[in-house]
């Protein structure tokens, strides 16, 4: 077991090297002089010599590449321009924002979809597989940024329902004590009720506006893959040996099915992890997106590789898992490794 | 045969919806199965053997419709039972073993599971002692090591291994009818022999009947007491085994007869049945679906088909048989 | 080509959803080509005097903070926010294609650095990459073609790269061999054009994803600098004011925006119907 996350482990590491190479190249790329670029657009040229040796972009491109390296191991991103802070200290305070709001996203957006792929499949050609159709070629093709700013039109100007859309909680109350940085978490375990509530209404928006672009990947695909399961021949063996309608459908069918839904949640990362930029820019949310939004208007760079480098190894991370709970879940893919 | 039997098939009928469609795939299919009776339904591919099984099960694709006909079961007619209590009698009271066996089981469920599944959902067992039992089932259909073998999935067993299990599934409940559809193919020919007498000897003692579909007329005539020949949807004969191979009076079941190598196993001899099904498709098509293929045609063939006994327990579907 | 022509009329008249794609396709075309010519206003003429008027019989989709007329921005934007998409999608295909199917066809050295490189660029959130090569690129719009260009090439690449493959032994392709044709010629004249129509349900398909993207990146305020009118950006400025509840400002460009997505994924969905041999009868 041990051994094959191990192994697991090990296919990332292409991943990441590529990764790092590839963040390293985009800085090369700036156009003009990358430590003008870092010393800012007012700048001296002192400061801009500084900047380069501190850069040590006086030096040739391998051991430059090496100093990058090295950096990133002792965990320094460098320093923003603005705020003068490390970017390691800033993106990780604010890393805990945009991870709630994209798993709150997930989670809705799962827990609709796959039902809803599931009744289109067994109920083929019903009301519920059209609305399914319809939903999935409708929800791809929503700009996120837009569906947000109507969700913050309908719920908060028209129908005042919902809070004012900017930031994780109303200014009047105070944010819980800092355990996790979930705030839906932290509130839970030190009862907070008032923070609790008040966090789940700022999230209801941007996650809902999240879910329904992530929606339509997971639906289409637990419909298609639920229907390819529902006409295999051992779906007939249970149906012949008259297992209950519900064994059929989901001992049997749906735990095949959700196999390649599984695989399918790599690409809905991908989404996610894209559409948090908009939808934090949206909703003035205080996460890693709005904070390399922010960053690339004052073209502050630093924090704008630092945030693309964090993006990258979250994500490769999320594949790592799904690839590990496939592993758990397919009892096929654990013996052939 | 004064006895009811086990399954009487009438005037069976049924339709795909396809694309390019309606297939009319079963026409008035009728036989009956006796109480213990082993019997053997041939044809070649497409002549709608697994269709036949499926409706009888109650297990057509969305796209098939029984469009006429009854299959009395116990008492009662399987094709006009709602789906609740037709559900209650499949894998009890009748039961189907199917070709590829490695597809036919749950590919990520263990099979002990799969058969314990069966075991509960029947009354058999309670969910704690159903794994004893699925373990006693394994060791019924010869598996060595079944406390071992009970915690395997199936890409973990061999396809006779598989088929093993797939027959422990069907024979859990002890079934009054067991449909076995064409179930060694794909099997190497060693196991095929074992598979077969692993389910004849089963059926022997739980005194199950059994429909055995098969391609192959030796395997049937070893096996069977009885023949039936299908061609395109129709029962075009039906005889006791012994009878079907000395005298068999449809065209088409001569036809097979000799495309299947004898005893002295003389592929010389062996001959092919000229032309091929006719599409189904179509709207004319003739009363006999073989006449078209036959040399022995008349005109009277363009009437509807005759069911004429041509003697003990044989009856021929032809206005001009040998 | 003729029995393509009919299944594609049949699948025209058998699908009505297809063909309602098709008719939005031409009138976005149009759009684009006449769009500045057919426009009531001019779409950067400000007037103070109307700003934030709610759509009228003058002005069908109202006026901005600045007094423009939304509606001849949208129109305008048209043709900004389709080149984009188009530039970057045939971008997307030629770097892919050529790629992929040298890939595919030698196999070996040339496919390992193709799939490295696609599998490089999928080890990132998609919309996040490009966000950083347009951030290191310069903020252009031909650097927003390039970015979404980039991200496409996985797909195009693997597409190409599996069918190159699947052809590289087929019989024409043998045949050409044998009679002498270069390598190139084999690769570029035998084997290209016969990975074309998968190539077109590819392309129709990445569509709609491009022009998201492409107006995700302006609405964060890459790309396209305003004035210019651009779908991404007039959703951004309209953003502004929905709080104070003008909607129209941002609900025009952003509706006509996922109205050109839809068209696109029903047009790719429908295309791959008429191409996909598995579905001609
Ligand atoms: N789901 C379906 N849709 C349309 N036609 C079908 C379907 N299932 C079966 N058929 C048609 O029914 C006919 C009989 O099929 P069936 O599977 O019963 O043949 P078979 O005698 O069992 O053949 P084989 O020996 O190959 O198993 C075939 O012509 C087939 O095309
Ligand atoms: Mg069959």
């Amino acid at each position: 077991m041990l051994g094959q996350i191990l192994s697991r482990l090990a296919t990332a590491v292409p991943s990441v090297i590529g990764v790092v190479i590839v963040t390293f190249m985009l800085t090369r790329l700036l156009p003009g002089d990358p430590a003008a670029y870092f010393a800012g657009l007012a700048a001296t040229p002192q400061a801009i010599a500084e900047i380069r040796g501190k850069l040590g972009l006086d030096k040739s491109l391998p051991e430059q590449f090496i100093v990058y390296v090295g950096d990133l191991l002792s965990g320094n991103l460098g320093t923003s321009l603005s705020t003068g802070q490390p970017v390691v200290t800033e993106i990780a305070t604010r890393l805990p924002a945009s991870a709630e709001l994209t798993l709150v996203a997930l989670i809705v957006s799962a827990g609709i979809a796959i039902p809803l792929g599931v009744l289109a499949a067994v109920k083929q050609g019903s009301w519920i597989d059209h609305l399914c159709r319809v939903v999935t070629t409708a929800g791809v093709s929503l700009p996120v940024f837009f569906t947000g700013l109507l969700f913050a039109y309908v719920f908060y100007y028209l129908l005042q329902i919902a809070p004012a859309p900017t930031g994780r909680l109303d200014i009047f109350v105070s944010p819980p004590t800092h355990i996790t940085g979930f705030y839906l978490i932290d509130s839970a375990l030190t009862g907070n009720g008032e923070a609790f509530w008040g966090s789940l209404r700022q999230l209801a928006l941007p996650a809902s506006a999240m879910a329904i672009f992530s929606l339509a990947p997971l639906a289409r695909m637990t419909r298609g893959s639920m229907l390819s399961v529902l006409g295999s021949d051992f779906i007939r063996t249970a149906r012949a040996s008259g297992l209950a309608p519900r064994t059929v459908v989901f001992t049997y069918a749906f735990r095949n099915a959700v196999l390649p839904v599984i695989t399918t949640l790599g690409m809905v990362f991908s989404f996610l992890l894209g559409a948090n930029v908009l939808v934090e820019t949206v909703f003035a949310w205080p996460g890693i997106g709005l904070y390399a939004v922010n960053a690339l208007i004052t073209s502050d760079y630093a924090p704008v590789q630092g945030f693309v480098l964090t993006m990258a190894v979250l994500y490769i991370t999320l594949n790592l898992i799904i690839d590990v709970v496939y592993g758990l879940v397919d009892p096929r893919v654990r013996l052939d490794t | 045969m004064s006895a009811a039997p086990a399954l009487a098939v009438e005037d069976l009928c049924v339709e795909f919806r396809t694309r390019s469609g309606v297939v009319k795939v079963l026409d008035q299919v009728g036989f009956s199965i006796a109480k213990g009776e082993t019997v053997a339904l041939v044809g070649e591919s497409g002549s709608g053997k697994s269709v036949t099984a499926f409706a009888v099960m109650g297990i057509l694709d969305a796209a098939g419709r029984v469009t006429s006909g009854t299959a009395m079961f116990g008492g009662s007619d399987l094709l006009a039972l709602p789906e609740r209590e037709l559900a209650e009698l499949r894998g009890r009271e009748l039961s189907m073993i199917f070709q590829n066996p490695r597809t036919a089981l749950n590919p990520i469920r263990r099979v002990g599971e799969q058969i314990a599944d069966v075991l509960v959902r029947h009354g058999g067992a309670t969910r704690a002692k159903a794994p004893a039992l699925a373990i006693e089932m394994l060791k019924k259909v010869r598996i060595p090591d079944p406390e071992r073998r009970a915690k395997a999935y199936p890409f973990e067993l061999s396809g006779g291994m598989c088929q093993r299990v797939m027959i422990a599934i069907a024979i859990a409940c002890r079934p009054s009818l067991l449909i076995a559809d064409e179930p060694t193919t794909g099997l190497d020919v060693t196991t095929q022999a074992v598979i077969m007498d692993l389910i004849a000897e089963l059926a022997r003692e739980i005194g199950t009947a059994t429909l055995f579909i098969t391609h192959d007329l030796t395997l049937a005539a070893e096996y069977c007491d009885r023949i039936i020949v299908m061609h395109a949807g129709h029962v075009v004969e039906s005889a006791p085994s012994a009878t079907l191979f000395s005298a068999a009076r449809h065209p088409y079941s001569a036809r097979l007869l000799a495309a299947t190598p004898g005893e002295s196993g003389a592929l010389a001899s062996l001959a092919s049945i000229p032309g091929s099904l006719p599409d189904l498709r179509r709207a004319d098509l003739p009363s006999c679906r073989y006449s078209e293929r036959c040399e022995r045609r008349l005109d009277a063939c363009a009437e509807p088909l005759p069911r004429t006994a041509v003697g003990e327990a044989h009856i021929v579907a032809c206005r001009n048989p040998l | 080509m003729l029995p393509l022509l009919r299944h594609a009329r049949y699948v025209l008249s058998e699908n009505p959803v297809t063909a309602f794609a098709f008719g939005l396709f031409a009138m976005f075309l149009l759009a684009a080509i006449l769009g500045p010519l057919i426009a009531p206003f001019d779409p950067l003429a400000t007037n103070t005097s109307l700003a934030l008027k709610p759509p009228s019989a003058a002005h069908w989709f109202g006026t901005d903070q600045l007094g423009r007329d939304i509606f001849s921005r949208v129109l305008v934007a048209t043709r900004i926010d389709l080149t984009i998409a188009f530039a970057s999608v045939i971008l997307a295909f030629l770097l892919g294609a050529v790629s992929g199917v040298a890939a595919g066809y030698f196999g070996g050295w040339s496919d390992r650095i193709v799939g490295r490189l696609a599998d490089t660029i999928m080890a990132f959130p998609l919309f996040v990459l490009a966000m950083g090569i347009v951030a290191a690129l310069g903020n252009t719009v031909t650097n927003i073609v390039i970015a979404t260009a980039i991200i496409n090439f996985p797909l195009y690449a693997r597409v190409a790269r599996a069918e190159a493959n699947i052809r590289r032994d087929v019989g024409f392709v043998e045949a050409a061999r044998l009679s002498g044709n270069g390598e190139a010629r084999v690769l570029f004249g035998h084997i290209l054009p016969n990975i074309m129509p998968i190539m077109m349900v590819q392309m129709s398909l990445t569509m709609g994803y491009a022009i998201l993207n492409a107006a995700g990146l302006s609405f964060i305020g890459l790309g396209v600098r305003p004035p210019a009118p651009e779908w991404g950006i007039m959703v951004a400025e309209g953003a502004n004011f929905i709080q104070s509840g003008e909607w129209w400002i941002a609900l025009f460009p952003g509706a006509t925006l996922m109205l050109a997505v839809f068209c696109f994924n029903l047009l790719g969905d429908g295309l791959r119907d008429i191409i996909d041999p598995r579905k001609r009868t």
